[in-house]
């Protein structure tokens, strides 16, 4: 994609428009599990179903913010990012896992089911502490982190970049699924992992659970909008335009565009893994397919639909797509491949700024 | 910063180069674009460079920068061996440029241009926590007086004219205030009297700092009224004052004369 990319802030008027925009969808997302608790009957009732997708697709949004500070700021294509999102989701599952106690299947005091039946007869080292969700939270943070933060450095300091750089993470997320396919990785196989009972003393699958998770993604979706919104409008956002746009011109001003690229692909695989891990107890199942290439180059596709570089964009994409996702597996699900590509064809040749830039062409 | 650093054991200050290359080659699939070149600038020395089309100036200033690692040869910088650092560390060592095709960032705004460029931290927690200052921002506003883009500053770099870019790529190198300035053919696409306006910026810099300026214009390289080094094919053809070199017959016969 060429350089026809905005400036990442919009000038004065526009921007309160869009606060008080954004302000809004989130009072309106913020009411919702407040509306589900309504009489059935109630014309504002709100069904289970709307509340938990709209969980999902919150932390679907969390993702895409990460993806367009990575890409649509740095330039950083990653390929990979549901690896990340999937790496947190892991990490709380074990959380769960360890949760359920006897109260599986074969009713084991320690050892998951899984562990059981595969004879298992002691927890992995690497499943110790889990059973305390601070530390399942901070793997959820540290270990896609690690991860972004060895490859991207090997990759940047060898100053890999574009399309070169995708494949590498491309492959990073197959890599990582077929070795979580593997029973003896002590991850549950295939099967991942499921039948969570309950998270911070509270059953799942209840109403107080669901909107519990619902504002605590809504939270984190706050929260990460104002860190990328903080860095994307400060200098260091600027720097990354300036590596977006001309890398190796930065570097003749003396930034190291090394350390550059490396903190934002770092704090992008954070908050993404930070997001896998809301998502996991609000789907309720865990498994390899979440590492699947296909995901990472869905969620790019969401922030491509509603325009990088604008963070704004990231979150339209990340709904709009899902909410066309949701509408068209249910009414035509052998279509929706053949419309994701078609959407993102579309985009790519009509829209290049996305959903955002034909808001702002149409405004104007 | 470090004007004052003595030179070595002693010896006499003009002994003490800023700039040092010996034997300087750099080979392309074994095609020769610098050729046992040596070259020494002097703290304060102003230096004018000229030569035909793919003489190697370029190149020359690829290799100082980090952007060219040269075949064999010495490049210093002080007491800094050039050929082992990468382009920010050289950058930050004190050496900036102004590329022969002027390089900036089309989707930032004139001013936030030169403010990357300033002088500061660059780290990226720095960069993060940086908060312009009345201090910074006097210091690019009279960058912007300096090279006449005041009335631009709030505009995208993107649409400045070429000659606007060539003014706030030297804008840019200002703001880095590096103790050696390569200056890659600064007044192509520049008005008689832009051209006149750089020639005096570039006398009133040498003196403090070090500056090498490669250039076609016969007239502005008089104007700079400092030494001349003349290269082609990749080595010193002839070097003293432009009437030394402009009544040299090697150098008539590969450049002037044509
Ligand atoms: N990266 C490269 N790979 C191959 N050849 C190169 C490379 N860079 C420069 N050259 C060649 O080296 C020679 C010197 O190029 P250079 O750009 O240094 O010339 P110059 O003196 O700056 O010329 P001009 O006045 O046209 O700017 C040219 O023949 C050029 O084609
Ligand atoms: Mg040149």
């Amino acid at each position: 994609m060429s350089a026809t990319l905005a400036t990442p802030s919009p000038g004065g008027s526009g921007r309160l428009t869009l606060r008080l925009l954004m302000l809004g969808a989130v009072l309106l997302l913020a009411v919702l599990p407040a509306l589900n608790r309504l009489p059935a009957d109630s014309a504002l009732h709100v069904s289970d179903f709307i509340v938990s997708v709209s969980g999902k697709w919150i932390t679907y949004a969390i993702l895409a913010l990460a993806i367009d500070l990575a890409w649509g700021y740095a330039g950083i294509l990653s390929l990979g990012h549901g690896a990340f999102f999937a790496l947190g989701g892991y990490a709380i599952g074990m959380h769960l896992m360890r949760l359920i106690g006897p109260r599986g299947v074969y009713g084991h005091p320690t050892l998951p089911d899984f562990m059981v039946f595969l004879g298992y007869k002691e927890l992995p080292w690497y499943w110790l502490g889990f059973d305390h969700f601070p530390f399942a939270i901070l793997m959820a943070m540290a270990v896609p982190g690690l991860l972004a933060a060895v490859v991207g450095y090997l990759a940047f300091r060898s100053r890999i970049t574009g399309v070169y750089f995708s494949i590498i993470t491309q492959a990073m997320t197959y890599a990582l699924m077929l070795a979580f396919f593997r029973n003896d990785m002590g991850f549950g196989g295939n099967n991942g992992f499921t039948d969570f009972k309950e998270l911070l003393g509270m059953p799942l699958n209840t109403p107080t659970a669901r909107s519990a998770l619902f504002y605590a993604s809504l939270a984190l979706l706050v929260l990460s909008y104002a860190i990328c919104s903080r860095i994307t409008q400060s200098k260091l956002g600027r720097v990354l335009v300036a590596i977006r746009d001309a890398e190796s011109r930065v570097r003749f001003l003396g930034y190291d565009v090394t350390q550059h690229k490396l903190f934002v692909f770092v704090l992008s695989a954070v908050l993404a893994g930070l997001a896998g891990a809301l998502y996991v107890p609000q789907v309720g199942i865990i498994n390899p397919g979440e590492f699947s290439p296909g995901n990472s180059i869905e969620a790019v596709i969401w922030v491509a639909v509603g325009g990088r570089g604008t963070l704004v964009g990231a979150l339209l994409g990340a709904f709009s797509v899902n909410a066309l996702k949701t509408w068209l597996t249910t009414v035509a699900p052998d279509l929706w491949l053949f419309a994701l590509g078609g959407l993102f064809v579309a985009v790519t040749l009509f829209l290049p700024r996305g959903l955002i830039g034909l808001v702002s062409k149409v405004t104007k | 910063m470090s004007d004052g650093i003595s030179p070595p054991l002693g010896t006499p200050k003009e002994a003490a180069p800023v700039l040092y290359l010996d034997g300087v080659s750099v080979v392309f699939d074994g095609f020769r674009a610098l050729n046992n070149l040596s070259l020494i600038v002097g703290a304060g020395e102003l230096r004018a460079i000229i030569g035909p089309n793919g003489a190697g100036k370029t190149t020359m200033m690829d290799v100082i920068t980090g952007k060219t690692r040269p075949t064999e040869g010495v490049v210093r910088f002080r007491d800094h061996d050039l050929t082992r650092l990468d382009e920010a560390t050289i950058a930050n060592l004190g050496i900036g440029r102004k590329f022969q095709k002027p390089t900036m960032f089309d989707a930032l705004t004139v001013f936030e241009n030169l403010e990357l460029a300033l002088k500061a931290p660059r780290g990226p927690l720095a960069c993060l926590r940086w908060a312009l200052s009345g201090e910074a921002r006097r210091r690019i506003e009279a960058v912007l007086e300096e090279v006449g883009l005041t009335a631009r500053a709030q505009d995208r770099a993107a649409i400045l004219s070429h000659g606007q870019r060539q003014w706030l790529e030297i804008g840019m190198l200002l703001m880095q205030d590096p103790e050696l300035l390569l200056v890659d053919e600064p007044v192509a696409g520049m008005t008689d009297q832009e051209t006149e306006h750089t020639a005096a910026l570039l006398v009133r810099i040498a003196g403090k700092r070090s500056v090498v300026v490669v250039e076609h214009d016969l007239e502005f390289v008089r104007a700079l009224g400092s030494k001349v080094t003349v290269l082609c094919e990749g080595s010193m053809l002839s070097e003293g004052s432009i009437d030394h070199v402009q009544n040299d017959p090697r150098v008539i016969e590969v450049y002037l004369g044509r």
